[in-house]
């Protein structure tokens, strides 16, 4: 005892720096502050600034600027609906058709795959979330748009031409590819990596030893992915797809490069549509007045769904469970 | 010499002469990829008594626990080759079913790993895979298997919880009753109190000494006190090789090797 004293006495008469109360600290600590503080001005600013924008619009048209199916340039009467419905419809169908591919791919990824093609998948899954969303565009433009025409709405309309409900969901009038349907498959192609990597974060987060338990106990490799990695990975994999939703309800140029930009509801996904931030990219150049105050009032409730998302998923990510 | 040895003296009772050979090892060598990492072990484990692994970190201790319910070939680079038999069959041989096997073998971990679902669901877990039981025969094996770990009187009026809400020391008891529950005939134990304190460690040895009755139990542990009071025969293992094996009593007072007296009084290690 008295020995480490001894020591410990010693070295602190050594000491020679001391505390300098005009050193860099308080100006490192000013300049992340006001660092901090920026991006609460700058989020504000974009808040009030849409609100302050779209205001004479939500004035306008009340509740209706929600739910009428108008978007009338002419006689400047703008209902949004066809635009929410969009964004919403080609979300779910990213949804849809992304998260069983993505969750698929992640525990191929960190259960099943043979190490030596881990890498070069893992690698390639990254890759793909970093494409440029113009390219997701152009590509299903060019090269997705027809091919999807020739051999997927072209046929599938012909069967389902006459039928209840899907002859109605499924029918195109006008097979040139372009949609909704187009646009919720390109959207689930960008969102597939997003997520895909996300989980096999958390999945490889997991424990070994919990993995070995469940194997231990004699569970296939089925039983453990099901009942024991992702009820464990669970609360998080919500998030991870979440985060996936907010970008898809967001994306702009990809989706207004497939939808083909329709301003009118229909029942069938098979016809053109716009989603709101298709419409903004779409209309905002000689948008003037009213039509520009409506723009915006769309963006505000582009952003309010998208706050939302963001905020469920953070809050859900954010509880991963600690082992 | 002796008078160090004296201090870590077996407490447990002593072993049955009359008990049959459980798992018998012959000319078993395991390799990690290149590295060679269990040398020709030989030795049998015997019915319904508990053996003890000791030895440094790095001897092969664990691996050759995972060898017995084929953890290891979760890994394709990691194999093993001999003789492991387990009621006439070679249970390291390629055409055996593993999951099967596993379930007849159960092991239970150095950390505590409950499933995320309830205490009742964490416990019936093993029996839903394998077996058709009605509500109330699970309930049973469900309590009874809670009893046995002696976890019970903790949890009956929690089933439904989540067992991530138990403490370390119950979640590590939960995790024997889910292995017990499903009745195998061999449990192996990975250092299972590494991760406890020592009251729950206490717990957790009173529960192994009570198992005996009914199973066989290979344990691996660090701590060589622990092997002296809970098992009736210890192997010593050291650079992946089997030094020495017997009668706990033997190994701890009198051992044949110079190194085994070495390492159970402390001299290294």
């Amino acid at each position: 005892m008295v020995a480490v004293y001894e020591r410990t006495y010693q070295n602190a008469t050594k000491v020679t720096r001391k505390a300098n109360p005009f050193g860099f600290d308080p100006i490192f600590a000013a300049l992340s502050k006001a660092a901090a503080i920026t991006v609460l001005v700058l989020l504000a600013g974009i808040m009030a600034s849409m609100i302050y924008g779209g205001w004479p619009a939500f004035r306008e048209f009340g509740f209706g600027f929600l739910t009428g199916t108008q978007w009338d340039t002419m006689n400047d009467r703008y209902g949004g609906l066809p635009a929410i419905v969009g964004t919403l419809s080609t979300a779910l169908i990213a949804m849809v058709i992304g998260v069983p591919l993505s969750i698929g791919t992640a525990i191929y990824l960190t259960q099943l795959a043979p190490a030596w093609f881990k890498r070069p998948v893992g690698t390639a899954v990254e890759l793909l979330a970093a494409v440029p969303s113009i390219i997701y565009g152009m590509w299903g433009l060019f090269v997705f748009v027809p091919l999807f025409a020739a051999y997927f709405q072209v046929p599938v309309s012909q069967v389902v031409e006459g039928m209840p409900i899907v002859g109605t969901i499924l029918y195109a009038r006008s097979p040139s590819g372009l949609g909704i349907l187009s646009a919720g498959i390109i959207l689930a192609f960008m969102i597939v990596p997003f997520i895909a990597s996300l989980t096999r974060d958390m999945l490889d987060q997991i424990p070994t030893v919990l993995r070995e338990s469940a194997y231990g106990i004699g569970c296939t490799t089925w039983e453990v992915v099901r009942h024991v990695l992702l009820p464990q990975a669970g609360v998080s994999i919500v998030g991870a797809v979440m985060l996936g939703l907010g970008r898809a309800l967001g994306e702009t140029m990809a989706v207004t490069f497939v939808i083909g930009n329709a301003n009118r509801l229909s029942a069938s996904i098979m016809d053109p549509g716009s989603t709101i931030a298709s419409r903004i990219a779409s209309e905002f150049n000689e948008a003037l007045g009213m039509q520009m105050n409506a723009l915006i009032g769309l963006g505000c409730v582009l952003f309010f769904v998208t706050f939302v998302v963001l905020v469920i998923a953070r809050i859900l990510v954010s509880r991963v469970k600690q082992y | 010499m002796s008078q160090m040895a004296v201090q870590d003296a077996p407490s447990a009772a002593a072993p049955n002469k009359d008990a049959k050979v459980c798992i018998g090892v012959k000319n078993l060598d395991f390799y990690y990829g290149g590295f060679h990492a269990l040398k020709n072990v030989n030795m049998n484990f015997f019915d319904r008594q508990v053996t003890a692994m000791i030895g440094p970190s790095g001897c092969g201790k664990s691996t050759l626990l995972r060898v017995f319910n084929r953890i290891y070939s979760l890994y394709p680079e990691q194999r093993a080759t001999g003789e492991v038999m387990l009621d006439g069959r070679n249970i390291i041989s390629d055409n055996v079913d593993i999951n099967e096997l596993r379930a007849r073998i159960g092991m239970v971990f150095q950390k505590p790993t409950p499933f995320p679902m309830s205490i009742y669901d964490n416990c019936a877990f093993g029996m839903r895979l394998y077996e058709k039981l009605s509500k109330s025969e699970l309930d049973d094996r469900v309590e009874q298997a809670l009893r046995k770990a002696a976890l019970w009187d903790e949890v009956k009026d929690k089933l439904k919880q989540s067992g991530m809400g138990l403490s370390g020391g119950q979640q590590q008891r939960m995790c024997i009753a889910r292995t017990i529950a499903q009745q195998p005939d061999v449990i192996l134990f990975d250092e299972p109190t590494s991760a406890l304190d020592p009251i729950s460690t206490g717990k957790i040895e009173e529960l192994i000494e009570e198992l005996r009755a009914d199973f066989s139990i290979v344990i691996v542990t660090h701590n060589m006190q622990q092997a002296a009071r809970i098992s009736q025969y210890t192997a010593f293992m050291y650079l992946g090789e089997l030094i020495e094996f017997g009668p706990t009593t033997k190994i701890f007072m009198e051992p044949e090797q110079k190194r085994t007296l070495d390492y159970v009084t402390g001299r290294f290690g």
